[in-house]
């Protein structure tokens, strides 16, 4: 199962008029395999068959996925060449336009579930090449249903001041300081792989809060965990290759990728070559963390500690030992974990309370789960266990109270991905 | 109404360690595969979690984990003279169900066989004379031998992380391993299992008395391993709910843990849960199979079509399959003519209870593994001069406890009250400070002309179809050799400071409702011409040359072994042979 | 029909059903007046643990013959049914519950002739344990019933209850695990096994007993 949801920016807001005018540009020729085949690398570097492949379809790209957003469902639209149901019909102007303009066939503003406020990184010749792709692909006649979205969200044009607000358009330019690679991996991270999507938060009107850059966000009941350079709750220590082998194979000693990441490794970044991997991961690593974080370990002989302790040896001991440093490639290490410690500990209380299955992939097949525990822990209990997770073996991170815990469970129960 | 399904390269009825070892490799061939199985699909997190796995009333008293005879039964009688009466709770032995099968809930005990095991009959002919063997002993050789079996052996153990210490490499004898046992290639992939002080006082007294200890090979590994397919185990915790459990931590080589999620992967492989097959189907020459006929939970009966058929349910399932679709001359015990059915056999269990001074003595049963355990092997196989003694057979000693769940591990001594505060005195008394090894002599069981499988005439299963009869009694030679053997375990129990020593030898009448392993052998078994066997060295039907048929079901007579090891060997060997052999040239692999 | 990787579902769990003391799901009350009195002195209390009535034995009982034991849950159940040997194991027709009823009914009956009309639940403990004697070696007869099987049957299950999971009803306060000293339902020692001859001194639990997890 494969189910992924993106979180999206949304605004209804002031109107304005404009239709991006696009210039003329280079045909597509669906003989040439080499265009065909680096479109399909770079379809899957965007991930695009997550959202606009319907979960259980056997009919890649056709759309019907439903996307949650906080504002209502949005339906990723039929992009197969089914000329009356999907894109068939559309120049290659407009289907650029689409990516990198934000704007759909005869202009009309899409909505930024659709990140083309990445996507417009994206050079002209890489979206030619999607294209050519996706030209190969069978058509399949698939009307989606519209957007459901009450009005007056429902109306395109609001974007347009949105754009106005939160996007700048424009294909990616290379830093001359930086390294080919390095600008490779930013290329990537800043455009197809759109990964401040998930791991930038969002401002009230939904768009990327640029103060906050891949400090992580909250969304589907998970937290897309800070990917800064800070070295307690982000990536920074973490080595290149460490990061990169964990965009390939979705496991490291300290993480196993599972719910939205897990589906990503899955159908994007475990395909992706390791050049593509290690610059991703040079550029990421580049990103500096906002402010040195100072987080002190709650005392051991507080109560909800101690409690946490005992709830330790007894559930998760078994699999993440009573040291912390749990089992390489099976049990991820909890001891300086960044993801425990995130402020927001939404994915903790996530495995915890409904368990999750680590990703599998082809060199780490093992795709070990871990147990749901909501049916013998209390809300007091998960907190308790969750704060001991957050501040053993120096670790450090705020301490979570049981209502947390009960919000999470409640909202978990909803979910049915 | 049968639904005729589209035609698939390969069928496996049943998925557990043989027909995962077997889809793994022919999906490697890029044939195009599909498991039927009768039980659920089962995960580690969802199905053995943690938090509430360690429950010895649910899955031991209860066999949660098993499958249930009101699903599928069998029937049972010590001799021709009874009549056999459904086994209406299992008792004796007990049967896996569902994706990974007994590979779930086994102890994980990973032995090879003796080279002399596979050569049993020649080898006993040879050193102690045709007449030594009793008249109705049925005993042959295997049509495979040792050498042949060793690097399917070491994938196995490769495939699990097995944790022991080597006895024998290419020849040389290696300290702290089992001297008898047949040159390996390699060391075992982990280092052996810590022991508890029990197993460990025992190696201390067996070295007293001059034998040499080791440690037993373990498939609950000594630490985290990642297999040759990439997957990863994690390290046993001795959390002591091994057998009758599946293992919360990935700790215990199983189908799940090692296997399935490379095999799952695959796009050419795929499992039909809750599907039990009914019938093998042939063709109307009889000679060959066209796939298999199978049930859904729904009841919706289906025909899937196939070129090639591999049975890989439980021993005597296999056997009731066979007999049920008509392959094979069924086995007759008045003429000693035909092969299905023929020599069935068990284990030989028996033990002796080994009540220690509490004052001086807390062995903590609970803390415990599956297959950890100190043994000796000098009264195993042949690696004992049985002339003097009149018996064939032998099997390994050692202190092999595996747990301290309470319902079942608090014996008391001889002349204690059932019940009331003298009982619950025994009970405090005892519990920490007792050795109960129930597989502390692990004997071989050999065939009888006696001791067959054939179709029940009265009971029926769910479909309708006749249940499988096990007619089995214990003989002469086994009831001896445990004695013996008993003897032996209770003078090392003796050595490591036991106060008082209860034997328990095997005894007759055979009892289906006494436990005594699972380690069900023979029905359908293997050898050099089809005259003696059903199947021949590959597993191949010699009657159905695109039917193999794998598991312990082949076992012309069991040895003083666990026989998972085994098990598997045979499978890979017969999937080595299937992929260089058969797939180019599908016919049979032996001219009879 | 599953492929495509290994299956699985977030949140799934099948914990055991936790007991809940009060009230009878299978007895009469004087079938459960009979039981209590006589896992009272099955296991009597002393200073080792309270009695099997206090730790639930009844109960637990009770609540097995109330659900799919009780009925005989997955076990063949297809006739002929006929008497067999003892290697071939229990062949009757009734379920477990069943049986208990068949039993308690004779028993009670038995009791009363031989206590001018007392049930057991009002005997001496005296007399139930010379009762209870009678019955294990066969001489306290019983209508239509073996004595001695029905001496079996509710010994085994008023132990299994006193040595399984407190969750079943029968262990209260894990009692019989704090007697023997076994910690319960503890999934690691590999901080223990190095620790020969020593006594284990991780807090007693069941899988869903944790009085060690409370905040103090």
């Amino acid at each position: 199962m494969r189910k992924r949801l993106l979180v999206l920016a949304l605004l209804a807001g002031v109107a304005s008029l404009g239709v991006a005018r696009v210039a003329g540009a280079e045909a597509i020729d669906a003989q040439k395999f080499d265009q065909v085949e680096k479109g399909h690398y770079l379809t899957v570097a965007g991930d695009c068959a997550a959202c606009h492949t319907a979960p259980g379809s056997s009919h890649d790209f056709a759309g019907g996925r439903v996307i949650e957003t906080p504002f209502g469902k949005i339906i990723a639209p039929n992009i197969t060449p089914d000329r009356v149901t999907g894109i068939g019909a559309w120049t290659d102007d407009e289907f650029v336009n689409a990516m990198v303009k934000g704007t759909g066939r005869n202009g009309a503003h899409l909505f930024p579930a659709m990140p083309y406020t990445y996507y417009t990184k994206v050079t002209r010749d890489d979206a030619l090449a999607i294209r050519a792709f996706l030209n190969t692909i069978p058509a399949v006649h698939n009307t989606v249903e519209p957007d459901q979205l009450p009005f007056p969200l429902s109306i395109r044009a609001g974007m347009i001041g949105w754009n106005t607000l939160f996007f700048t358009p424009g294909a990616f330019k290379p830093n001359p300081d930086k390294s080919a690679e390095w600008n490779r991996g930013a290329y990537l991270a800043e455009g197809l792989a759109h990964c401040g999507m998930c791991h930038t938060s969002k401002n009230f009107l939904g768009g990327d809060k640029t103060s906050a850059r891949y400090e992580g966000y909250d969304l589907q009941g998970w937290f897309a965990p800070n990917i800064t350079s800070d070295k307690r709750i982000g990536i920074g220590n973490w080595s290149v290759d460490e990061l990169a082998d964990y965009l390939k194979t979705g496991h490291t000693q300290a993480a196993a990728a599972s719910g939205l990441m897990g589906d990503e490794v899955d159908l994007s970044t475990s395909h992706l070559r390791d050049e593509d991997l290690k610059a991703i991961a040079t550029y990421l690593k580049d990103q500096s963390a906002p402010s040195p974080n100072q987080a002190q370990s709650l005392p051991s002989d507080q109560p909800i500690m101690k409690a946490g302790a005992q709830i330790y040896a007894d559930e998760c001991a078994a699999c993440h030992k009573s040291d912390g440093k749990g089992e390489p490639g099976l049990f991820p290490a909890l001891r300086g974990a960044a993801v425990v410690q995130q402020a927001d500990p939404a994915s903790l209380l996530h495995v915890v309370i409904r368990g999750a299955q680590s990703v599998s992939t082809k060199p780490a097949p093992t795709g070990a789960a871990m147990p749901a525990f909501s049916w013998v822990l209390t809300d007091d209990q998960i907190a308790a266990v969750v704060t001991y997770i957050r501040n053993a073996w120096g670790n450090a991170a705020s301490a979570v109270v049981a209502s947390e815990a009960g919000k999470a469970r409640a909202s978990l129960a909803e979910r049915n991905d | 109404m049968t639904r005729k399904l589209p035609r698939k390269d390969v069928v496996i009825i049943g998925l557990g360690w043989t027909g995962s070892i077997l889809a793994n490799e022919l999906t490697d061939e890029s044939l195009d595969v599909v498991a039927i199985e009768r039980g659920p699909w089962r995960n580690t997190a969802t199905d053995f979690p943690v938090s509430y796995m360690q429950d010895e009333l649910r899955y031991r008293i209860q066999h949660e984990l098993f499958l249930q005879p009101s699903q599928s039964a069998v029937t049972f009688r010590n001799n021709t003279n009874q009549t056999a009466l459904p086994v209406r709770n299992w008792g004796a032995f007990m049967l896996g169900n569902g994706v990974g099968g007994a590979g779930v809930h086994w102890n994980a005990e990973t032995w090879r066989f003796l080279p002399s095991d596979f050569v049993l009959k020649s080898h006993v002919t040879e050193r102690y004379g045709a007449n030594f063997l009793p008249a109705d002993m049925t005993i042959q050789d295997w049509g495979v031998t040792y050498d042949d079996l060793e690097p399917h052996y070491d994938a196995f153990e490769y495939l699990c992380g097995t944790s022991g210490t080597a006895g024998n490499l290419s020849g040389k004898i290696q300290d702290g391993g089992n001297p008898f046992e047949g040159a390996r290639s390699r060391p075992y992939p982990t280092p052996a299992m810590k022991q508890g002080y029990g197993h460990t006082l025992f190696g201390e007294a067996a070295k007293q008395l001059g034998y040499k200890a080791f440690p037993q090979p373990s498939g609950n590994l000594s630490k985290g391993y990642t297999n040759p397919l990439g997957v990863t185990l994690g390290q046993c915790t001795f959390c002591g709910f091994c057998e009758w459990f599946g293992c919360a931590n990935y700790a215990k080589a199983s189908p799940q843990t090692t296997i399935l999620p490379v095999l799952m992967r695959k796009s050419n492989f795929e499992v039909r849960t809750e599907s039990e097959v009914t019938r093998i189907n042939l063709d109307n020459t009889g000679k060959r199979a066209t796939g298999v006929t199978y049930v859904d939970s729904s009841g919706e009966e289906f025909e899937q079509p196939a070129d090639l058929v591999i049975l890989c349910g439980f021993q005597l399932w296999n056997v009731q399959l066979l007999l049920l679709s008509g392959i094979g001359t069924p086995y007759n015990p008045q003429t000693g003519e035909g092969q299905i059915g023929r020599n069935f056999t068990h284990q030989t269990m028996s033990t002796a209870l080994g009540f220690f001074d509490k004052d001086k003595y807390n062995f903590n049963p609970f803390v415990s593994a599956g297959s950890m355990g100190v043994c000796i092997d000098e009264f195993n196989g042949d690696n004992f001069d049985h002339g003097p003694l009149g018996f064939v057979g032998g099997g390994y000693i050692g202190q092999v406890q595996t747990n301290g769940r309470p319902i079942q591990t608090t014996a008391v001594p001889p002349g204690t009250p059932a019940w009331g505060p003298k009982w619950k005195q025994a009970l405090k008394d005892n519990y920490l400070s007792t050795i109960n090894s129930g597989g502390a002599c692990h004997g071989s069981f050999q065939a009888y002309r006696d001791v067959y499988l054939d179709l029940d005439p009265t009971y029926k299963d769910r479909f309708g179809r006749p249940l499988l009869r096990l007619t089995i009694d214990l003989h002469d030679n086994e009831l001896k050799m445990s004695a013996y053997l008993t003897d032996r375990w209770s003078e090392i129990l003796q050595k490591m400071g036991a106060k008082q020593i209860v034997k328990q030898p095997r005894k007759g009448p055979y009892d289906v409702t006494q436990y005594q392993t699972s380690h069900l052998c023979g029905g359908a078994i293997m050898g050099d011409n089809p005259g003696n066997s059903a199947l021949n060295r590959y597993l191949q039907s010699w009657d159905v040359p695109n039917l193999f048929v794998q598991g312990a079901s082949a076992f012309p007579q069991n040895a003083g072994y666990n026989p998972t090891g085994t098990v598997a060997a045979l499978a890979f060997w017969s999937a080595a042979a299937i992929r260089s052999q058969y797939l180019k040239n599908p016919g049979p692999l032996v001219h009879a | 029909m599953l492929r495509g990787g290994l299956p699985w579902t977030p949140g799934a769990a099948t914990p055991p059903e936790a007991v809940t003391p009060g009230g009878w799901k299978y007895f009469t009350a004087q079938e459960a007046a009979t039981v209590e009195a006589f896992v009272e002195r099955l296991i009597p209390a002393d200073e080792l643990s309270p009695s099997g009535k206090e730790c639930g034995c009844a109960v637990y009982i009770d609540r097995q013959l109330a659900g799919p034991a009780g009925r005989n849950g997955g076990f063949y159940m297809a006739g002929p049914f006929q008497k067999g040997t003892k290697q071939q194991g229990a062949q009757s027709a009734d379920t477990l519950a069943q049986q208990y009823r068949k039993d308690l009914a004779a028993f009670d009956a038995a009791c009363r002739a031989k206590y001018s009309g007392k049930p057991f639940a009002e005997l001496t403990n005296e007399q139930k344990d010379e009762t209870i004697k009678g019955l294990e070696d066969g001489s306290f007869k019983l209508d239509g019933t073996d004595p001695q099987d029905f001496f079996k049957l509710i010994l085994k299950d008023t132990q299994t209850g006193f040595l399984a999971d407190p969750i079943y009803g029968g262990n209260n306060d894990m009692a019989s695990w704090k007697m023997i000293g076994f910690p319960g339902a503890h999934y690691d020692y590999r901080d223990w096994i190095d620790k020969h001859n020593q006594k284990v001194t991780l807090p007693t639990v069941g899988i869903a007993n944790h009085p060690n997890w409370a905040q103090q």
